[in-house]
């Protein structure tokens, strides 16, 4: 993004400060504060003071009903001593695999392939179905996918009508399949996501380069990495940023298909944090859940923001 | 630049491959939802097409109530945020005001913060002052977080709004709020309408914040109501697939016509960022 400054009116009158000019600035000043305040309430009531209460909360042993206790740092030491806590950090790790990596690889290796696709007749179309998965709510998303794990589910169905009955599996219910099942989804949603994010950046490499590339004869993975990936640096970061963040507040998914189980195998933090802030009544432990979530999110954020190049947008 | 047919050939498969991945799985959800409503027996093929678990789930299953919940809430952020957002993204963009660096971050904040971050407090905050089990306490946290968007994406669109037409403006006399609405604001209609449609879908989506903030039965989105109506018929699959086509229709129905926008401010909207 570039962000210009332009001349506001007014600025270049301002030379010779008469007093007169001065308190009208202030009026100015005062008059376009009021454009912004009533965005700036709603983000300090909603957004900003209860972040800096949760950081608050942390600090203490709360059940939401009776006092609170002072605990110092020790919900965050839990963090690392608690095998159920640790666990659900762990998860994410694979989580970020499924949602992250693998859609973005699996989305490069097709844009090798399909490099001149956004030129094609048709790609509207195939644009908009590879994206659908986004706009679809993600309750209904996870019931979706309830349905095709069941144990008399379409992959079920599929894998015994091609005789692979020995693969069959109550796929959300079993303590080794449960997280790589819960991850896949996100494979499935990321894909076309990133897949359209790529095309589009192809699309913007003037065609002459490939022309040239090819006149001089490049193969096509040459090609590949000469022009493509070079050019859809942007794109990468930005399908990096969304899909690693999607992963670490996955919840939505979570809760509608395993509450975390069998057993913790598919817990994750955002889980957690809702579960004991309103279910088992321990919002300083849920509280010091959401604090690491935060930071880490947040610097994920900043160090992916940091990849992207500087000279284009 | 020619593409060869055995490239084209090569593409579409990939693509036809890969839309295919996208569509099974929700082409398995219409198939469930006009099958013969049955727990026990698995997918297949239904030998004729029922609408009736799509009545049947309507009724069951309360959704004219969530879906009347839903479009409360949703119409209601989608204003609020759209009146303030234009306001505030014209400051940022042609105003100078003492602290607007400050006031900047703060909202930048708001647009990085995850829900997880601040839910717990604000849940406390609104049930001390009484708020809680109400549309105000669905409405205004999501508001809050639709102005962090809307207000960047006005923003960006008025900084490239031509100077000049403003200044004319102003050398006429015309104020500073009449200058918004009757110049600037008219041109920006289209791109006004793409933030209102990703806040419509980000704001009928959502479900953690109606399933922290309410328990009452009337007050619940359709999003909510589908988790409740799972809950209680965890295997009924036709029942439920029809139940989620009922919720996830508007939005999807609103993406077909308009996939465009949704593509392009989606994808903008994040990497603006």
């Amino acid at each position: 993004m570039t962000v210009t400054t332009r001349l506001r009116s007014g600025e270049t009158r301002t030379a010779g400060v008469a007093p007169g000019r001065t308190r009208r600035r202030r009026v100015d000043s005062l008059k376009a504060f009021l454009y912004v305040a009533p965005a700036l309430a709603f983000s300090l009531i909603f957004l900003i003071v209860p972040t800096l209460q949760t950081a608050w909360y942390s600090l203490y042993d709360w059940n939401g009903l009776s006092a609170a206790t002072w605990a110092g740092v020790q919900n965050y030491i839990d963090i690392v001593q608690d095998e159920q806590l640790r666990d659900s950090f762990m998860h994410v790790g694979v989580l970020v695999v499924f949602y992250s990596f693998l859609p973005i690889a699996i989305a490069l290796l097709l844009t090798m392939v399909i490099s001149r696709a956004h030129a094609l007749r048709g790609m509207s179309f195939f644009r908009t179905v590879l994206f659908l998965p986004q706009v679809i709510a993600s309750v209904v998303i996870a019931t979706t996918w309830l349905a095709i794990y069941s144990p008399n589910g379409l992959l079920n169905t599929l894998l015994r009508a091609i005789g692979l009955d020995s693969l069959t599996h109550v796929w959300l219910g079993d303590f080794n399949t449960a997280l790589v099942s819960v991850g896949f989804v996100g494979t499935w949603l990321n894909v076309g996501l990133c897949l359209v994010l790529f095309l589009s950046g192809v699309g913007n490499v003037q065609p002459e380069l490939f022309e040239a590339a090819r006149l001089d004869g490049a193969s096509g993975l040459q090609e590949f990495f000469g022009i493509t990936l070079p050019a859809l640096r942007g794109q990468i970061t930005v399908a990096l940023t969304l899909t690693v963040v999607s992963s670490l507040k996955t919840f939505d998914l979570v809760y509608i298909t395993t509450r975390g189980g069998p057993g913790n195998s598919t817990s994750v933090p955002a889980f957690e944090a809702y579960n004991r802030a309103f279910n088992s009544g321990q919002v300083g432990s849920a509280a010091s859940v959401a604090v690491v979530l935060t930071i880490g999110i947040l610097l994920i954020t900043a160090l992916i923001g940091r990849l992207q190049p500087k000279d284009t947008e | 630049m020619k593409l060869s047919l055995g490239e084209k050939l090569v593409t579409y498969l990939v693509l036809v491959i890969f839309a295919a991945f996208a569509l099974v799985p929700l082409l398995g959800v219409v198939i469930t939802a006009v099958s013969p409503s049955s727990s026990t027996s698995g997918f297949r093929m239904p030998e004729s097409i029922e609408l009736g678990n799509f009545v049947e789930a309507w009724n069951r299953g309360h959704f004219a109530q969530y879906i009347g919940s839903s479009l409360i809430v949703t119409v209601t952020v989608i204003v609020v945020t759209t009146v303030l957002s234009v306001m505030a993204g014209f400051a940022f963009a042609r105003l100078r005001f003492f602290g607007s660096n400050i006031v900047f971050f703060v909202l930048l904040a708001g647009l990085l913060l995850p829900a997880e971050a601040f839910i717990i407090p604000l849940y406390f905050n609104l049930r001390s002052a009484h708020v809680t089990d109400s549309y105000w306490a669905l409405i205004l946290p999501q508001i809050a977080q639709s102005l962090a968007f809307g207000i960047f994406w006005m923003r960006n669109q008025f900084m490239s709004f031509p100077g000049e037409v403003i200044e004319a403006a102003r050398l006429d006399g015309a104020t500073d709020l009449r200058t918004l609405w009757q110049i600037i604001v008219p041109p920006s209609i289209p791109s006004i309408m793409t933030m209102c449609l990703l806040v419509a879908m980000w704001t009928w989506n959502e479900f953690l914040i109606p399933l922290v903030m309410v328990t009452q039965d009337n007050l619940r989105t359709a999003p909510l109501g589908l988790a409740f109506f799972q809950g209680q018929h965890a295997t009924d699959y036709s029942l439920l697939a029809a139940a989620g086509i009922i919720i996830a229709a508007p939005i999807v129905v609103l993406y077909f016509f308009l996939q465009k926008r949704f593509i392009s401010g989606m994808l903008d909207g994040i990497s603006s960022r």
